[in-house]
């Protein structure tokens, strides 16, 4: 029950603040709702059982990636902007697709809830021995060690990236 | 309420995928487009952590660290992007960058 209450608060959480995101006429409104919806899915993470990713959702995202955003949004002049119209002129179009999508997805999760019984409840949670982070750093450092490097090169090449989009003159 | 499936996971994690879609492709401001692909990867990891839970298997969540992590590069460069374009041709309205088209 506690868990159905708050299933349904974070799930309205990260929803509104969606829906709040892509229609806000101001950017910085837009950022801030984008923040509650995040937060919705750190609180989402939480309920199961993935601690270590409510943490890191909590810190990168809304401490770090929110925090980029609004500073290039104040840097950005972005007034000229609001005042225009939001919306391009193909929105009719891509709702159609957006909405055969939909359509799509919905068909195939009906379709695949009997196959792979997805619709039964979550398996029961037991609580392992060792912890959420510590599985996590177990199988990082040892089966997904090669990925994790790899990983490091493409935080490299998007720091000079970066830095390089960033510089004087271009 | 009945209790909460993974369908729920899913059903929640579709709509907002669908919403991130809405807000990339009708959206003028790039701002609010690079937005939205966050809302976009952040439902894929709703979708993984779903899985995760549900199978007891912790590899769903190495996953999601790896998406956090193009996220975070993602978020970068765009941004890095968007303030070299702000600079050189003065807008963020990404139908008014036309220079390829016929």
């Amino acid at each position: 029950m506690t868990d159905a209450v708050s299933f349904y608060i974070f799930a309205a959480l990260v929803l509104g603040g969606a829906i709040a995101t892509i229609t806000r006429r101001s950017a910085v409104h837009s950022a801030i709702s984008l923040i509650i919806s995040l937060i919705g899915v750190a609180g989402l993470y939480l309920m199961q059982q993935a601690e270590f990713l409510f943490a890191v959702q909590i810190v990168l995202y809304v401490g770090g990636i929110m925090v980029l955003f609004l500073f290039v949004i104040m840097l950005v002049n972005l007034d000229q902007a609001a005042k225009e119209r939001q919306f391009n002129r193909q929105w009719l179009a891509a709702l159609v697709c957006v909405a055969v999508v939909g359509a799509e997805i919905a068909y195939f999760m009906r379709k695949g809830a009997s196959a792979f019984q997805i619709s039964g409840a979550a398996a029961p949670s037991t609580v392992p021995a060792e912890g959420n982070t510590e599985r996590i750093a177990t199988v990082l450092m040892s089966q997904y060690l090669l990925p994790f490097e790899i990983t490091s090169v493409l935080l490299l090449v998007a720091i000079v990236g970066s830095v390089v989009m960033a510089k004087k003159r271009i | 309420m009945g209790p909460i499936t993974t369908a729920h996971y899913l059903a929640l994690s579709a709509a907002l995928l669908l919403i991130g879609t809405i807000g990339v492709l009708t959206r003028r401001n790039i701002v609010i487009i690079l937005m939205s692909i966050e809302l976009i990867l952040n439902a894929v990891n709703i979708n993984l952590i779903a899985f995760s839970h549900y199978h007891q298997n912790v590899n769903g969540q190495i996953f999601a660290i790896f998406v956090i992590t193009d996220a975070v590069a993602e978020a970068a460069v765009g941004l890095g992007i968007l303030i070299a374009l702000f600079r050189n041709k003065e807008t963020v309205l990404a139908d008014e960058v036309d220079l390829l088209k016929w």
